[in-house]
Protein backbone atom coordinates (compact mmCIF):
# COMPACT_ATOMS: atom_id res chain seq x y z
CA UNK A 1 0.00 0.00 0.00
CA UNK A 2 1.48 3.44 -1.40
CA UNK A 3 0.58 6.14 1.54
CA UNK A 4 -1.44 9.16 0.15
CA UNK A 5 0.73 11.25 -1.96
CA UNK A 6 0.21 14.84 -0.24
CA UNK A 7 -1.40 17.19 -3.05
CA UNK A 8 0.89 20.40 -3.18
CA UNK A 9 -0.57 22.67 -5.79
CA UNK A 10 1.69 24.16 -8.07
CA UNK A 11 2.73 27.46 -7.69
CA UNK A 12 0.96 30.68 -9.08
CA UNK A 13 3.50 32.90 -10.42
CA UNK A 14 1.40 35.62 -9.73
CA UNK A 15 1.65 34.23 -5.80
CA UNK A 16 5.51 35.70 -5.48
CA UNK A 17 5.79 38.88 -3.94
CA UNK A 18 9.18 39.57 -6.47
CA UNK A 19 6.99 38.75 -9.86
CA UNK A 20 4.49 41.05 -8.35
CA UNK A 21 6.97 43.98 -7.90
CA UNK A 22 8.11 42.99 -11.63
CA UNK A 23 4.86 42.89 -12.90
CA UNK A 24 3.97 46.58 -11.21
CA UNK A 25 7.34 48.56 -11.89
CA UNK A 26 8.54 47.33 -15.21
CA UNK A 27 8.81 49.65 -18.01
CA UNK A 28 7.09 48.31 -20.97
CA UNK A 29 8.13 48.97 -24.55
CA UNK A 30 5.73 51.53 -26.59
CA UNK A 31 3.00 49.75 -28.17
CA UNK A 32 2.89 52.49 -31.35
CA UNK A 33 6.14 50.65 -32.48
CA UNK A 34 8.71 53.08 -34.49
CA UNK A 35 8.61 56.53 -34.93
CA UNK A 36 7.29 58.15 -38.08
CA UNK A 37 5.89 61.54 -38.85
CA UNK A 38 2.22 61.94 -39.24
CA UNK A 39 2.33 62.75 -42.52
CA UNK A 40 4.06 58.96 -43.18
CA UNK A 41 1.82 56.90 -40.96
CA UNK A 42 -1.57 58.44 -43.28
CA UNK A 43 0.27 57.77 -46.11
CA UNK A 44 1.42 54.13 -45.33
CA UNK A 45 -2.36 53.38 -44.17
CA UNK A 46 -3.73 55.02 -47.35
CA UNK A 47 -1.61 52.74 -49.31
CA UNK A 48 -2.72 49.99 -47.04
CA UNK A 49 -6.30 50.56 -47.34
CA UNK A 50 -6.32 51.05 -50.91
CA UNK A 51 -7.33 47.90 -53.18
CA UNK A 52 -4.51 45.75 -53.53
CA UNK A 53 -1.96 48.18 -51.60
CA UNK A 54 -1.56 45.68 -48.30
CA UNK A 55 0.64 43.76 -50.97
CA UNK A 56 3.02 46.85 -51.01
CA UNK A 57 2.85 47.50 -47.55
CA UNK A 58 3.39 44.01 -46.19
CA UNK A 59 6.53 43.55 -48.80
CA UNK A 60 8.23 46.63 -47.71
CA UNK A 61 7.47 46.01 -43.78
CA UNK A 62 8.70 42.67 -44.40
CA UNK A 63 11.66 44.06 -46.47
CA UNK A 64 12.37 46.40 -43.63
CA UNK A 65 12.22 44.04 -40.88
CA UNK A 66 14.34 41.83 -42.34
CA UNK A 67 16.88 44.24 -42.93
CA UNK A 68 16.59 45.51 -39.31
CA UNK A 69 16.83 41.96 -38.01
CA UNK A 70 19.72 41.35 -40.17
CA UNK A 71 21.74 44.10 -38.81
CA UNK A 72 21.39 44.62 -34.92
CA UNK A 73 24.66 46.37 -34.11
CA UNK A 74 24.66 45.78 -30.05
CA UNK A 75 26.28 48.40 -28.11
CA UNK A 76 28.15 47.03 -25.16
CA UNK A 77 27.26 47.72 -21.75
CA UNK A 78 29.44 45.70 -19.69
CA UNK A 79 28.91 46.05 -16.49
CA UNK A 80 30.02 42.90 -14.40
CA UNK A 81 31.29 39.38 -14.85
CA UNK A 82 28.62 38.86 -17.72
CA UNK A 83 30.51 41.29 -20.14
CA UNK A 84 33.38 38.40 -20.23
CA UNK A 85 30.46 36.02 -21.50
CA UNK A 86 29.26 38.58 -23.64
CA UNK A 87 32.62 39.22 -25.15
CA UNK A 88 33.24 35.21 -25.55
CA UNK A 89 29.93 35.51 -27.74
CA UNK A 90 31.48 38.26 -29.85
CA UNK A 91 34.02 36.43 -29.99
CA UNK A 92 35.79 33.94 -32.81
CA UNK A 93 34.10 30.65 -31.52
CA UNK A 94 30.28 31.91 -31.67
CA UNK A 95 30.78 34.93 -33.62
CA UNK A 96 27.67 36.97 -33.46
CA UNK A 97 29.12 38.57 -36.36
CA UNK A 98 27.40 35.99 -38.98
CA UNK A 99 24.01 37.03 -37.60
CA UNK A 100 25.04 40.42 -38.89
CA UNK A 101 25.71 42.06 -34.80
CA UNK A 102 28.69 43.91 -35.15
CA UNK A 103 29.67 44.82 -31.75
CA UNK A 104 30.02 48.56 -31.12
CA UNK A 105 31.48 51.19 -29.19
CA UNK A 106 29.27 53.78 -29.76
CA UNK A 107 25.30 54.17 -28.95
CA UNK A 108 24.63 56.70 -32.03
CA UNK A 109 25.18 53.92 -34.75
CA UNK A 110 23.53 51.21 -32.70
CA UNK A 111 20.32 49.37 -32.57
CA UNK A 112 20.33 46.81 -29.55
CA UNK A 113 21.59 47.39 -25.93
CA UNK A 114 23.01 44.25 -23.63
CA UNK A 115 22.91 45.32 -20.26
CA UNK A 116 25.45 42.36 -18.95
CA UNK A 117 25.77 43.07 -14.93
CA UNK A 118 24.60 44.74 -11.95
CA UNK A 119 23.06 47.73 -12.85
CA UNK A 120 23.59 50.07 -9.44
CA UNK A 121 21.61 53.06 -8.35
CA UNK A 122 24.63 55.13 -9.47
CA UNK A 123 25.15 53.97 -12.57
CA UNK A 124 21.34 53.40 -13.32
CA UNK A 125 21.70 57.66 -14.37
CA UNK A 126 24.59 57.06 -17.31
CA UNK A 127 22.56 53.77 -18.36
CA UNK A 128 19.56 55.71 -19.78
CA UNK A 129 21.76 58.26 -21.08
CA UNK A 130 23.31 56.27 -22.98
CA UNK A 131 19.77 54.55 -24.48
CA UNK A 132 18.73 57.69 -24.64
CA UNK A 133 21.37 58.42 -26.99
CA UNK A 134 20.23 55.15 -29.46
CA UNK A 135 18.56 56.21 -32.27
CA UNK A 136 15.21 54.24 -33.17
CA UNK A 137 14.11 51.60 -33.38
CA UNK A 138 15.70 50.65 -30.43
CA UNK A 139 15.76 47.11 -28.39
CA UNK A 140 17.69 45.85 -25.08
CA UNK A 141 18.38 42.32 -23.88
CA UNK A 142 19.08 41.96 -20.41
CA UNK A 143 21.43 39.52 -19.69
CA UNK A 144 22.27 37.61 -16.36
CA UNK A 145 20.53 37.44 -13.21
CA UNK A 146 21.57 40.57 -12.35
CA UNK A 147 20.19 42.85 -14.93
CA UNK A 148 16.83 41.06 -14.99
CA UNK A 149 16.14 41.31 -11.30
CA UNK A 150 19.26 42.16 -9.00
CA UNK A 151 19.70 38.73 -8.86
CA UNK A 152 22.22 37.86 -5.05
CA UNK A 153 22.38 41.35 -4.68
CA UNK A 154 18.51 42.08 -4.86
CA UNK A 155 18.25 43.28 -1.35
CA UNK A 156 21.75 45.04 -1.18
CA UNK A 157 21.13 49.06 -0.45
CA UNK A 158 22.73 50.32 -4.02
CA UNK A 159 21.24 47.66 -6.25
CA UNK A 160 18.67 48.62 -9.21
CA UNK A 161 16.13 45.93 -8.89
CA UNK A 162 16.51 44.90 -12.67
CA UNK A 163 17.20 46.98 -15.08
CA UNK A 164 13.46 46.89 -16.73
CA UNK A 165 12.70 49.81 -13.98
CA UNK A 166 14.65 52.28 -15.93
CA UNK A 167 14.59 51.19 -19.39
CA UNK A 168 12.17 48.26 -21.45
CA UNK A 169 13.75 45.29 -22.18
CA UNK A 170 12.74 42.81 -24.93
CA UNK A 171 14.38 39.87 -24.51
CA UNK A 172 15.48 38.47 -20.32
CA UNK A 173 18.29 36.05 -20.74
CA UNK A 174 18.74 34.12 -17.36
CA UNK A 175 21.73 33.12 -15.83
CA UNK A 176 24.04 33.50 -13.39
CA UNK A 177 26.24 34.35 -15.85
CA UNK A 178 24.33 33.09 -18.98
CA UNK A 179 26.68 30.91 -21.08
CA UNK A 180 27.17 32.16 -24.44
CA UNK A 181 25.19 29.65 -25.93
CA UNK A 182 22.07 31.11 -23.68
CA UNK A 183 23.09 34.82 -24.70
CA UNK A 184 22.88 33.26 -28.55
CA UNK A 185 19.48 32.32 -27.95
CA UNK A 186 18.21 35.67 -26.81
CA UNK A 187 19.98 37.10 -29.42
CA UNK A 188 17.82 34.73 -32.16
CA UNK A 189 14.43 35.51 -30.16
CA UNK A 190 15.14 39.22 -30.49
CA UNK A 191 15.85 38.82 -34.22
CA UNK A 192 12.69 36.58 -34.51
CA UNK A 193 11.13 39.69 -32.46
CA UNK A 194 12.23 42.08 -34.96
CA UNK A 195 11.11 39.92 -37.50
CA UNK A 196 7.58 41.25 -36.74
CA UNK A 197 7.98 44.34 -35.25
CA UNK A 198 6.37 46.77 -37.60
CA UNK A 199 3.26 45.68 -39.58
CA UNK A 200 1.32 48.31 -41.19
CA UNK A 201 -2.43 48.10 -40.92
CA UNK A 202 -4.79 46.45 -38.89
CA UNK A 203 -3.91 42.50 -39.10
CA UNK A 204 -4.43 39.67 -37.36
CA UNK A 205 -1.91 38.85 -34.82
CA UNK A 206 0.56 35.64 -35.81
CA UNK A 207 0.23 32.83 -33.95
CA UNK A 208 2.45 32.09 -30.95
CA UNK A 209 5.72 30.40 -31.62
CA UNK A 210 5.96 27.00 -29.70
CA UNK A 211 8.79 25.15 -29.25
CA UNK B 1 71.03 51.25 10.58
CA UNK B 2 69.37 49.95 13.66
CA UNK B 3 67.83 46.73 13.53
CA UNK B 4 64.24 46.58 13.15
CA UNK B 5 62.20 47.15 16.54
CA UNK B 6 60.22 43.54 17.40
CA UNK B 7 57.21 42.86 19.06
CA UNK B 8 58.35 43.02 22.48
CA UNK B 9 60.06 46.17 21.92
CA UNK B 10 56.81 47.66 20.46
CA UNK B 11 54.43 46.35 23.58
CA UNK B 12 57.00 47.49 25.79
CA UNK B 13 57.17 51.31 24.24
CA UNK B 14 53.29 51.01 24.34
CA UNK B 15 53.02 50.81 27.82
CA UNK B 16 55.49 52.92 29.13
CA UNK B 17 54.11 55.87 26.94
CA UNK B 18 50.29 55.01 27.40
CA UNK B 19 49.88 52.76 29.91
CA UNK B 20 47.94 50.38 28.07
CA UNK B 21 48.75 46.49 27.97
CA UNK B 22 48.50 45.58 24.29
CA UNK B 23 46.46 42.74 23.43
CA UNK B 24 47.25 39.92 20.70
CA UNK B 25 49.05 37.18 20.50
CA UNK B 26 52.32 37.67 18.64
CA UNK B 27 53.38 39.87 15.97
CA UNK B 28 49.97 40.84 15.87
CA UNK B 29 49.16 43.88 18.53
CA UNK B 30 46.15 44.97 19.31
CA UNK B 31 45.20 48.47 21.10
CA UNK B 32 42.09 49.38 22.67
CA UNK B 33 42.23 53.04 23.26
CA UNK B 34 39.54 55.78 24.71
CA UNK B 35 38.27 57.98 21.88
CA UNK B 36 40.71 60.96 23.85
CA UNK B 37 43.97 59.41 22.74
CA UNK B 38 43.07 57.90 19.05
CA UNK B 39 44.48 60.97 17.83
CA UNK B 40 48.38 60.88 19.80
CA UNK B 41 48.12 57.21 19.37
CA UNK B 42 48.05 57.66 15.66
CA UNK B 43 50.96 59.68 15.95
CA UNK B 44 53.12 57.30 18.43
CA UNK B 45 52.76 54.64 15.82
CA UNK B 46 53.53 56.18 13.20
CA UNK B 47 56.84 58.47 14.69
CA UNK B 48 57.80 56.57 17.78
CA UNK B 49 57.08 52.28 16.67
CA UNK B 50 57.56 53.42 13.08
CA UNK B 51 54.11 52.30 11.48
CA UNK B 52 54.17 54.38 8.32
CA UNK B 53 51.82 51.81 5.96
CA UNK B 54 47.87 52.81 6.42
CA UNK B 55 46.53 49.78 5.42
CA UNK B 56 42.54 50.34 5.95
CA UNK B 57 40.08 51.17 8.55
CA UNK B 58 36.79 50.20 9.21
CA UNK B 59 33.85 50.65 11.48
CA UNK B 60 32.09 48.05 12.92
CA UNK B 61 28.36 48.48 14.34
CA UNK B 62 27.99 46.69 17.80
CA UNK B 63 23.54 48.37 17.64
CA UNK B 64 23.28 49.55 21.59
CA UNK B 65 26.76 49.55 22.82
CA UNK B 66 27.84 51.86 19.71
CA UNK B 67 30.35 52.38 17.37
CA UNK B 68 33.98 50.83 16.81
CA UNK B 69 36.44 52.44 14.70
CA UNK B 70 39.58 49.95 14.10
CA UNK B 71 42.71 50.96 11.98
CA UNK B 72 45.37 48.64 11.06
CA UNK B 73 48.61 49.88 10.30
CA UNK B 74 52.14 48.34 10.01
CA UNK B 75 55.39 49.40 10.69
CA UNK B 76 57.26 47.64 6.77
CA UNK B 77 60.41 47.18 7.81
CA UNK B 78 59.74 45.35 11.31
CA UNK B 79 58.08 41.95 12.03
CA UNK B 80 54.62 43.26 14.09
CA UNK B 81 51.36 44.72 12.81
CA UNK B 82 49.31 47.30 15.20
CA UNK B 83 45.23 47.65 14.98
CA UNK B 84 43.86 50.25 16.86
CA UNK B 85 40.24 50.38 17.98
CA UNK B 86 38.29 52.69 19.78
CA UNK B 87 35.00 52.23 20.95
CA UNK B 88 32.64 55.42 20.58
CA UNK B 89 29.95 56.25 23.10
CA UNK B 90 26.19 54.50 22.11
CA UNK B 91 25.14 57.45 19.85
CA UNK B 92 28.37 59.34 19.61
CA UNK B 93 29.30 59.10 15.69
CA UNK B 94 32.02 61.74 16.51
CA UNK B 95 36.06 60.55 16.07
CA UNK B 96 39.01 62.02 15.64
CA UNK B 97 40.58 62.53 12.25
CA UNK B 98 44.01 60.75 11.16
CA UNK B 99 44.43 62.66 7.96
CA UNK B 100 47.13 64.73 9.47
CA UNK B 101 49.43 61.96 10.59
CA UNK B 102 48.04 59.49 7.78
CA UNK B 103 47.52 60.95 4.41
CA UNK B 104 46.10 57.18 3.63
CA UNK B 105 42.92 57.66 5.99
CA UNK B 106 42.09 60.94 4.05
CA UNK B 107 39.35 58.22 1.51
CA UNK B 108 38.85 55.33 4.29
CA UNK B 109 37.55 58.01 6.50
CA UNK B 110 35.61 59.22 4.01
CA UNK B 111 34.46 55.70 3.07
CA UNK B 112 33.51 55.08 6.84
CA UNK B 113 31.88 58.59 7.53
CA UNK B 114 29.56 57.15 3.68
CA UNK B 115 28.76 54.06 4.74
CA UNK B 116 28.52 54.25 8.76
CA UNK B 117 27.90 58.28 9.30
CA UNK B 118 31.32 58.50 11.86
CA UNK B 119 31.94 62.25 11.60
CA UNK B 120 35.75 62.49 11.60
CA UNK B 121 36.55 65.75 13.46
CA UNK B 122 39.41 67.63 11.83
CA UNK B 123 38.71 65.94 7.74
CA UNK B 124 39.88 68.13 5.19
CA UNK B 125 37.00 66.69 2.94
CA UNK B 126 34.36 64.73 4.85
CA UNK B 127 31.87 64.00 1.79
CA UNK B 128 30.02 60.80 0.83
CA UNK B 129 32.87 58.89 -1.35
CA UNK B 130 31.14 56.13 -3.22
CA UNK B 131 27.17 56.61 -2.86
CA UNK B 132 25.19 59.57 -4.57
CA UNK B 133 25.40 62.92 -2.89
CA UNK B 134 21.91 63.08 -2.21
CA UNK B 135 21.52 59.76 -0.92
CA UNK B 136 19.36 59.43 2.63
CA UNK B 137 21.20 57.64 5.65
CA UNK B 138 24.48 55.44 5.93
CA UNK B 139 23.67 51.90 4.48
CA UNK B 140 26.10 49.97 6.45
CA UNK B 141 24.35 50.43 9.94
CA UNK B 142 22.67 47.97 12.07
CA UNK B 143 19.59 50.15 11.84
CA UNK B 144 19.63 50.54 7.96
CA UNK B 145 16.14 48.56 7.06
CA UNK B 146 16.49 45.91 4.12
CA UNK B 147 14.65 47.01 1.01
CA UNK B 148 14.70 50.81 1.91
CA UNK B 149 12.80 52.45 -1.52
CA UNK B 150 15.01 54.49 -3.66
CA UNK B 151 12.55 55.78 -6.34
CA UNK B 152 12.58 54.72 -8.97
CA UNK B 153 15.23 52.60 -9.19
CA UNK B 154 14.43 50.32 -5.83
Amino acid sequence: MKPPVPVVPAPIWRDFKDLQEWEANRIRRPETGDKHSSAFEALTEGIHSFPGGFVVTTVADGFFNWARKSSVWPVTFGLACCAIEMMATFASRFDVERLGMVPWASPRHSDLMIVSGTVTIKMAPMLTRIYDQMPDPKWAVSMGSCANSGGPFRHGYHVVKGVDRIIPVDVYVPGCPPPPESLLNGLLLLQDQIASFRRTGKRPAPMPKVD
Amino acid sequence: MASPMTDAEARAQISQQFEIVAEGTGSALVVALPVEQWAAFGRFARETLGCGFFSFLTVIDWKDAGLEVLAFVENLDAPFTLTMRTKLAPGVSACPSLVVIYRGANWMEREAYDMFGVVFEGHPDLRRILLPDDWQGHPLLKSYAVDTPYPPYR
